[in-house]
């Protein structure tokens, strides 16, 4: 027996475990699962209901919290990898973190009078959203392409799940559908690249990798450069960058309208963290060859996104499109591929994150009981009827637009700036063309909503009950996006730190 | 409190209307009428009397220290780039903000008349004020960037206020129109901007010094690219189309936004960034023509108009033309003084016209006018003022503008742009003549056509004073409606501001009288520290500036002749218009406006659209989803045969993401061979 352990002990080196590198997801993971404990052992349901929703409130706080103080360690002594090289604990990650918190507490928040609304089974649905903030947040500060992977999938599962959870409506269940099947699709195309990469480096650690490049001069590099690729179509997809952005409208269409607010911006964020990582980090060797690559895909975003978007009549297709578009924008950020590049992309996802999630808060209670009063001309005569809210979803829109003195003009203009800067006149370019057709299709839904309601079908008219959780909800993103806007030095200092922190983190090494 | 203190304090005159824009667009439709109305008014009118306080601390510094930046925050800060959020105060935007918020109360009272009854009252007002604000962050700004701010807030609110009537489908097209056409100019703006920033390191206004060391392509670009800015703004050719068709929108807002004030922001830009004109050895030639060619078109095109309104779009697309030939030319004063007295005379004559389609119950077409003089006296007689202004007709105020704008051209040796000028002057003399003879004057062929033309002013039912008349009546009395057709004069509200733009008219003028020596240009003096880089031209002798005047002067009484002669009685009842009889096949032309507006809607509607819709439907949902049908049956042709030909969406989506990973895959690899 002991002779047995011995030999165990000696294959497998377990890794020391860093549990404050870990804290936020673990913490997340803990309260999902105590989530659908408490729905499996407890019997009145109206409880389990505001339970579940305090318990998971609670887990993100806490999150929140662990990440927080992992700020003040990595601000202290630097940024460190942990757990063998598999996660990073840097400003990067906290940045990203950061993000994916603020959209799932605001996801929390919006879901709680939509599901009594919908007549929706509350404990589930919070730890599937818990489960899938764990993922983003373990992508976020994922070191090792094997654990970008998991996350990946951690993070997917949980929203295949999310987006079928309304199980009545046929388009939530096939949006559900397609969007697993495409997801494991491009999961697999992902899988395959870090094959290649693996095949080419003989490593998955992102850190060896940088190593081993900067080290050896291969004579031949197809097999990394497809691998680089593929994995590049993988995270594409999940950032829904065209030419893989074909199931964004129809997901978006179908899903639940909160967890598209949800979704919309953190599933970005986690996927740009990872891209960014891999490419801005580890690859930064080979920026001559991923970079093209990138430009292609942030172009065919842009002019697809923009464009496409000007002839939808379903708002939430119209906002599917504009992301694909804001994918383009970032894309930007990280094509440019330097440490104002990155800044920018970093900055864009936060921005762009409390402009989707406010912009589909407003779509979520407009849409009232059966979540399917999304056409433009439901829009007509919503000023008159709900002024505060068509107010809200009119700042939101035109933060999505880049109009000044919103997070949205900031964004824009750093990401247009990091190009400029670093020689990309066309890149920026289009980006400008494609932000002045966008403007467009913002306008045409806040024309709608100052339609006078005599003018058309008077279905605006009937006022909506706002909750309170959901108002809060509201208030804070529209906060958010307007303290973007009128101060943002304080966030674009923080994806500056958060960027360096990151460059240091690649040069230490562990 | 001294002047330094009191200037820090600017910020509060673009405050004022701004907090009223917030406080109507939340509580608009609670406060109602008239009560919105006022609140506007009331704010503007505050901000007025800020601009005023500012002006005379400005005018208590020496003339050298007249350019004041006021402390504010720093916006926006990436590497090198910061944006301050500060105010300019200098004497070229006191000269703005005061004609901005002056002209600005008094189209704000005219409005809570003209507005009266219109179920939206309170959110026309906020749009109004919201308007003003960024007028006034417009031309206060520091920097570009505070300017472009301003310039977008400007332009949002002219989209907003020209589709105010949306219900009609010509309001909301204008409204796009303009909007489209503008942002050809901001896109000009915006690469102007990043280029300035890119070579001189800095937006601010202050960095425009480092002008003169650039080089004469990149000076020139910089300048040409804020001209095509300014040409949309200002609906210079060929970006003039869409300021006819803002006609859509109610009255004052054509007065206030598309005639006195936000027109003007495109001279504004090139006078505020004059030292890239300066430096540039040939952006102001094309500046000067582009304003000439702009001056005399729109002014043939005026002379064949029947909507009054129209007339009146095409006169200040005219008049603008004006104001860029003398800022082209290095005149910067003399385009300033012309954009504050045509502030006032269109402004006059726009809020005339508004008066008078309002006592009409909406009638704009001119054919349909007539003799109203007698129905409208203060109208008329006000109008009668702005015409004369306009002519150039000793001692209004157009005259004595418009006379420093050519004698400028003709010192500077300009001799085409003296005649291109002179030669628009007559013909605006001319369809100013008949504008105010067809309206006001000869026989009243309302009477005739108001039998059929009332019915389909029941059907379309949207100008205010359909809503207003049947019961309000609170500027006539329902009686007075007997014969429910006659015209009637408007209420205070709207007779008071034509009256106070009428002594502006005939004022106005003197503000900068050319007689240097005797120092009577104070407009001139005043800008002076603004333009003190520029060189200052004067008359070469005093018989050379009176054969000018003399010569302008004769101009416009012989336009005025001319017309009076073609329109002295009206018009002959359903009778075709003597002129444009004459001009058989031109006048055709020109009422069509060179067709230059139907051609570029072609354009848009037919190439650029359907590559719009080439790229939505075609490109995505046809294009790609049918080139991976395409290649999908490709693939199982052999196999399966046609019938299998309807694929499931999801694997067609599928095959797209293969076709862009192999596409991407191919594209990485050939390069990197």
């Amino acid at each position: 027996m002991t002779v047995l352990a011995q030999a165990l002990d000696a294959a497998v080196d377990t890794p020391r475990v860093d549990w404050l590198a870990i804290a936020p997801e673990t913490v997340l993971f803990g309260a999902a699962v105590a989530i659908v404990l408490g729905r499996a052992l407890a019997r009145r349901r109206p409880l389990v209901d505001e339970a579940s929703f305090l318990t998971a409130l609670v887990g993100v706080v806490a999150a929140g919290v662990f990440t927080f103080v992992q700020w003040v360690v990595v601000d202290g002594d630097g940024p460190y990898q942990a757990i063998a090289g598999m996660v990073a604990v840097d400003g990067f990650a906290v940045f990203v973190r950061t993000v994916v918190l603020i959209a799932t507490f605001l996801g929390l928040l919006l879901s709680a009078g939509y599901l009594r609304r919908e007549g929706l089974e509350a404990p589930e649905y919070h730890a599937l959203m818990l489960c899938s903030a764990t993922g983003m947040m373990l992508m976020a500060s994922a070191n090792d392409l094997i654990v970008v992977f998991l996350a990946l999938e951690i993070l997917s599962i949980a929203l295949y799940v999310l987006v079928a959870f309304d199980r009545r409506r046929v388009t939530s269940q096939e949006a559900g559908l397609k969007y697993f099947l495409l997801g494991s699709f491009s999961s697999a195309v992902l899988l395959y690249g870090i094959a290649l990469v693996y095949g080419g480096t003989g490593t998955t650690n992102l850190t060896r990798i940088a190593r081993f490049l900067a080290g050896t001069t291969l004579l031949e590099e197809g097999v990394l450069l497809t691998g680089l690729v593929l994995m590049l179509v993988g995270l594409g997809f999940k950032v829904a960058a065209a030419p893989f952005h074909m199931w964004a409208p129809d997901v978006y269409q179908g899903s639940p309208t909160p967890v598209v607010s949800f979704m919309g911006g953190a599933t970005k964020a986690a996927a740009f963290a990872a891209i960014l990582r891999v490419y801005a980090g580890a690859f930064e060797l080979y920026r001559v060859d991923w970079r093209p690559a990138v430009w292609a895909l942030a172009v065919l975003s842009l002019v697809v996104g923009s464009v496409a978007a000007l002839v939808q009549t379903d708002v939430k297709r119209m906002l599917a499109y504009s992301s694909v578009a804001h994918a383009g924008y970032v894309l930007i950020g990280v094509q440019v591929g330097n440490e104002a590049g990155t800044t920018a992309a970093l900055y864009y996802v936060m921005a762009y994150t409390l402009m989707v999630f406010g912009a589909f808060a407003v779509v979520t209670v407009v849409g009232r009981r059966g979540d399917r009063r999304h056409e433009l001309a439901d829009y007509r005569g919503l000023a008159g009827a709900q002024p505060v809210l068509a107010a809200l979803l009119t700042l939101f829109l035109l933060a999505q637009a880049g109009v000044p003195l919103t997070g949205g003009f900031v964004a824009k203009l750093s990401v247009f700036d990091a190009a400029v800067d670093a020689g990309q006149y066309w890149l920026a370019l289009v980006g400008m063309l494609a932000a002045a057709v966008s403007a467009f299709v913002y306008l045409r839904i806040v024309l709608a909503m100052y339609a006078p309601e005599d003018d058309g079908p008077a279905v605006a008219a009937r006022p909506v009950r706002v909750d309170l959780a959901a108002a809060v909800a509201l208030a804070i993103a529209a906060a958010g996006v307007l303290f973007l806007g009128l101060l943002p030095d304080v966030v674009l200092d923080f994806a500056r730190d958060a960027t360096q922190l990151l460059a240091a983190g690649g040069r230490a090494g562990a | 409190m001294d002047a330094h203190e009191l200037l820090e304090l600017a910020w509060l005159i673009p405050a004022f209307p701004a907090a009223g824009a917030v406080l109507l667009l939340l509580f608009g439709r609670r406060i109602g009428e008239p009560v919105a109305g006022w609140i506007a008014t009331a704010t503007i009118g505050a901000s007025f009397l800020a601009s005023v306080a500012a002006f005379v601390a400005l005018l208590s510094l020496p003339e050298e220290e007249r350019r004041v930046v006021s402390d504010g925050y720093t916006w926006l800060r990436a590497g090198g780039f910061a944006v301050d959020f500060r105010f300019l105060v200098d004497p070229l935007s006191v000269t703005m903000i005061l004609f901005v918020t002056g002209v600005g109360t008094l189209i704000h009272l005219y409005s809570i008349g003209y507005m009266h009854g219109d179920p939206r009252f309170g959110r026309f007002f906020a749009y109004l004020n919201l308007f003003a604000a960024s007028m006034l962050v417009l031309v206060l700004g520091s920097n570009f960037l505070l300017t472009f701010l301003g310039w977008e807030g400007v332009g949002l609110c002219s989209y907003l206020l020209i589709s105010f009537w949306f219900e009609r489908d010509s309001a909301a097209v204008a409204g796009k129109k303009a909007f489209v056409t503008n942002r050809v100019g901001d896109f000009g703006f915006m690469l102007a901007m990043f280029l300035i920033f890119w070579k001189l390191g800095s937006l601010d206004y202050a960095a425009m010094e480092g002008a003169g060391g650039l080089a004469q392509t990149t000076v020139t670009a910089i300048a040409l690219l804020l001209f095509l800015g300014a040409v949309g703004k200002s609906a210079q050719i060929p970006l003039h189309i869409w300021l006819p068709d803002a006609m859509e929108g109610p009255t004052p807002v054509s007065a206030l936004i598309h005639a006195a004030t936000m027109v003007t922001a495109g001279v504004f830009l090139v006078a505020r960034a004059h030292p890239f004109f300066e430096a540039s050895g040939s952006a102001g030639t094309v500046v000067a023509w582009v304003g000439a060619a702009t001056a005399l078109l729109a002014a043939t095109v005026a002379i064949v108009q029947n909507d009054i309104k129209r007339v009146l779009a095409y006169s200040t697309v005219s008049q603008l033309g004006y104001m860029f030939l003398a800022a082209g030319v290095g005149a910067y004063s003399a385009a300033l003084f012309h954009m504050v007295t045509h502030a006032f005379f269109k402004a006059l004559l726009f809020l005339g016209a508004g008066s008078v389609i309002h006592g009409l119950h909406d009638e704009q077409d001119m054919r349909r006018m007539g003799g109203l003089r007698r129905w409208m006296p203060i109208t008329a007689g006000t109008f009668i003022v702005g015409w004369l202004a306009i002519a150039g007709i000793v001692p209004f105020a157009g005259f004595w503008s418009k006379d420093e704008i050519l004698a400028q051209a003709w010192y500077r040796d300009d001799y085409g742009l003296w005649l291109v000028g002179a030669l628009a002057a007559l013909l605006t003399a001319f369809y100013m003549t008949r504008q105010v003879y067809l309206v006001f004057f000869g026989n009243e062929r309302w009477r005739e056509a108001a039998g059929g033309h009332d019915a389909a002013a029941g059907v379309a039912g949207d100008e205010p004073a359909e809503v207003a008349h049947p019961g309000a009546g609170a500027h006539s009395a329902a009686g007075a409606h007997g014969g429910p057709h006659e015209p009637h004069e408007s209420p205070w509200t709207m007779t008071v501001p034509l009256g106070a733009l009428a002594v502006l008219t005939v004022v106005g003028g003197f503000v900068n009288l050319p007689f240097v020596e005797q120092g009577l240009e104070f407009l001139g003096e005043w800008l002076h520290p603004v333009f003190e880089d520029v060189e200052v031209v004067h008359a070469p002798s005093f018989s050379t500036a009176f054969a000018l005047s003399t010569a302008a002067l004769v101009i416009g009484v012989g336009g005025i002749l001319l017309g009076r002669a073609f329109y002295r009685a009206g018009l002959p009842s359903g009778g075709e218009d003597p002129v444009a009889r004459r001009l058989g096949p031109v006048g055709r032309v020109l009422e069509n406006a060179y067709y230059f507006d139907r051609g570029i809607a072609r354009l848009v509607s037919g190439p650029l659209g359907a590559f719009a819709r080439f790229l939505a439907d075609g490109f995505d949902r046809g294009g790609v989803d049918r080139a991976v049908n395409g290649v999908a049956a490709g693939f199982r042709l052999g196999g399966e045969g046609l019938r299998r030909l309807q694929t499931g969406l999801v694997r067609n989506y599928a095959l797209g993401i293969v076709l862009g990973a192999v596409a991407l895959v191919g594209y990485v690899l050939a390069r990197s061979l």
